[in-house]
């Protein structure tokens, strides 16, 4: 398959190797797979179950955090607002069978059971920069498949301006929604031309094998040139929409949250700037990571917000 | 319970060790890498919590005497200050120097739009004062002015809330305990203030 080359974040960007030498064991398995990541179709020794997935296009030539940082230090406030917490109170969550409820404005509506979308649409690795809101970052081989792909089969029709997604409602195993802390399910929307965007993955795995349930288990969002919490977990409603959707965080606080929540050094969260990241899987003495508008993502998706004020639509 | 100068000194040396304990503890484990994924906000927060903690340890001095009319604790209320300002002290430092990496760009970029920064600088500043003035001599030498300027306490207390109330993204579970704990210490005073206040006029008024 033709591996596209990502010149705007490529191997001058590359976290210093010596970022993750100093740190813990498992730093070394990191390593190891960046350095796989680094030869495209060179044998990577790899077991999980998603071991043999192709190298995707996009994929950023990046060393990649540790799987533990990532796999521990999460936000997912359906179960707690502690991202430690979160990941033990996430392994109570069952994900097998799980379906996606698919409605709105398109021609093929329904319900689909996630082992025949996986069936329609194979995966394939990417490695993405990851970027949180609240100011730290992450590069994460994910496992899956271009989101527009899959909307695609369902035939939305041109009244369809806006995807929305929804996250399980269930507060017996989601701990964190007995509380109000946010306006449950939880809710994110793209506008149609940016779920379409080929940098748009429907996520099921990472390291090369199963998304564990903290990460969002069994099928996430993936928008690597937007904050994290636009990258919605456990997805089970799709719905194709004519207007744009109210979405969690925007509802929560809609002048800290914009819909649009495009990575962006220049526009500073009201109480906090955005200039610099903390890159996850450092030394204590590691220096922040000056932060890229559209997360480095620029060449690809600048154009869907041309002529727009990115002050205004954050 | 009595205590004879000995056992003063060796009780004093105990909770001043007891107080040292976070700092080590949290040390050793970032030396030893056991801090998560993200070890500078781990000892940035965990400073920044026993800041808090032992401010609010300082705080309860007072009213554990005014209700209980116990007043040996008070001869721990400066040790318990020193130690909070110790903590906001490691606290700060972590921020300029392993967060900002001490680059004076970065904290031009980040401090001056961060209301919680500032608040939190404002709360630092309220202490200096504090710590300085904190040994028996100077206490001598200022007086009843060392009383007055020492109630900059109550006020470090409330910006140290903002502070927390400011920062957090969404559960205000954590800023929420610590008011009502300075809630409370802070009320009592205001009760004994005011019915001192009333019993005044009473007399006065006989």
């Amino acid at each position: 398959m033709l591996i596209k080359t990502h010149a705007n974040i490529l191997s001058s960007e590359i976290t210093e190797r010596a970022v993750f030498e100093s740190r813990r064991e498992f730093i070394k398995a990191a390593t190891v797979l960046s350095a796989g990541a680094l030869l495209p179709g060179s044998g990577q020794a790899k077991t999980g179950s998603y071991a043999d997935a192709p190298v995707g296009p996009y994929s950023a030539k990046l060393a990649v955090t540790g799987r533990e940082d990532v796999a521990n230090y999460t936000n997912y406030y359906e179960f707690s607002t502690n991202k430690q917490d979160s990941t033990v109170l996430a392994k109570a969550l069952k994900t097998k069978p799980w379906t996606v409820e698919v409605s709105g404005e398109a021609e093929n509506p329904g319900v689909y059971n996630l082992e025949d979308i996986l069936k329609d649409n194979p995966v394939q690795e990417r490695i993405y920069r990851f970027r949180c809101v609240e100011a730290w970052s992450m590069v994460v081989p994910w496992i899956g498949f271009p989101l527009g792909d899959m909307l695609k089969r369902f035939k939305p029709s041109s009244k369809a301006k806006f995807v929305e997604f929804t996250t399980l409602y269930n507060p017996e195993i989601m701990v964190g929604q007995r509380s109000g802390v946010l306006a449950w399910p939880y809710v994110e929307a793209l506008r149609i031309d940016e779920a379409m965007h080929p940098l748009t993955l429907l996520v099921t795995g990472m390291y090369g094998d199963e998304l564990p349930n903290q990460n969002g288990a069994p099928l996430r969002l993936m928008v690597p040139w937007k904050y994290g919490f636009k990258s919605i977990k456990a997805i089970v409603k799709i719905r194709f929409s004519e207007t744009m959707p109210e979405t969690a965080w925007h509802k929560s606080a809609p002048n800290e949250y914009g819909f649009y929540a495009n990575v962006n050094p220049e526009v500073p969260h009201p109480r906090w700037s955005q200039s610099r990241e903390r890159v996850i899987g450092g030394s204590i003495f590691t220096p922040k990571r000056e932060t890229e508008k559209f997360n480095g993502y620029g060449n690809e998706v600048a154009a869907l917000y041309s002529g727009m004020d990115l002050t205004r639509y954050f | 319970m009595q205590l004879d100068k000995k056992g003063w000194a060796v009780l004093k040396m105990a909770v001043f060790l007891l107080g040292l304990a976070p700092f080590l503890l949290l040390t050793d484990d970032a030396v030893n890498d056991r801090l998560g994924a993200n070890p500078i906000e781990a000892l940035h927060f965990g400073f920044g919590d026993w800041a808090l903690r032992f401010l609010c340890i300082g705080l309860a001095l007072t009213p554990i005497k005014t209700l209980t009319g116990q007043n040996k604790p008070m001869r721990f209320r400066r040790m318990m200050g020193l130690f909070a300002f110790f903590y906001a002290t490691l606290h700060l430092l972590v921020f300029i120097v392993l967060d900002l990496s001490l680059s004076w760009q970065a904290l031009k970029d980040e401090v001056p739009k961060s209301p919680y920064l500032l608040m939190g600088l404002l709360t630092y500043l309220l202490l200096i004062p504090l710590a300085l003035t904190s040994t028996k001599n100077m206490q001598k030498r200022l007086g009843r002015s060392w009383i007055k300027l020492h109630k900059v306490v109550y006020a470090a207390g409330l910006t140290a809330l903002v502070h927390y109330f400011w920062l957090v993204k969404k559960d205000y579970t954590g800023p929420l305990i610590y008011a009502g704990v300075i809630g409370v210490l802070l009320g009592i005073r205001v009760v004994v203030y005011y019915r001192k206040k009333v019993k005044l006029l009473y007399f006065e008024s006989r």
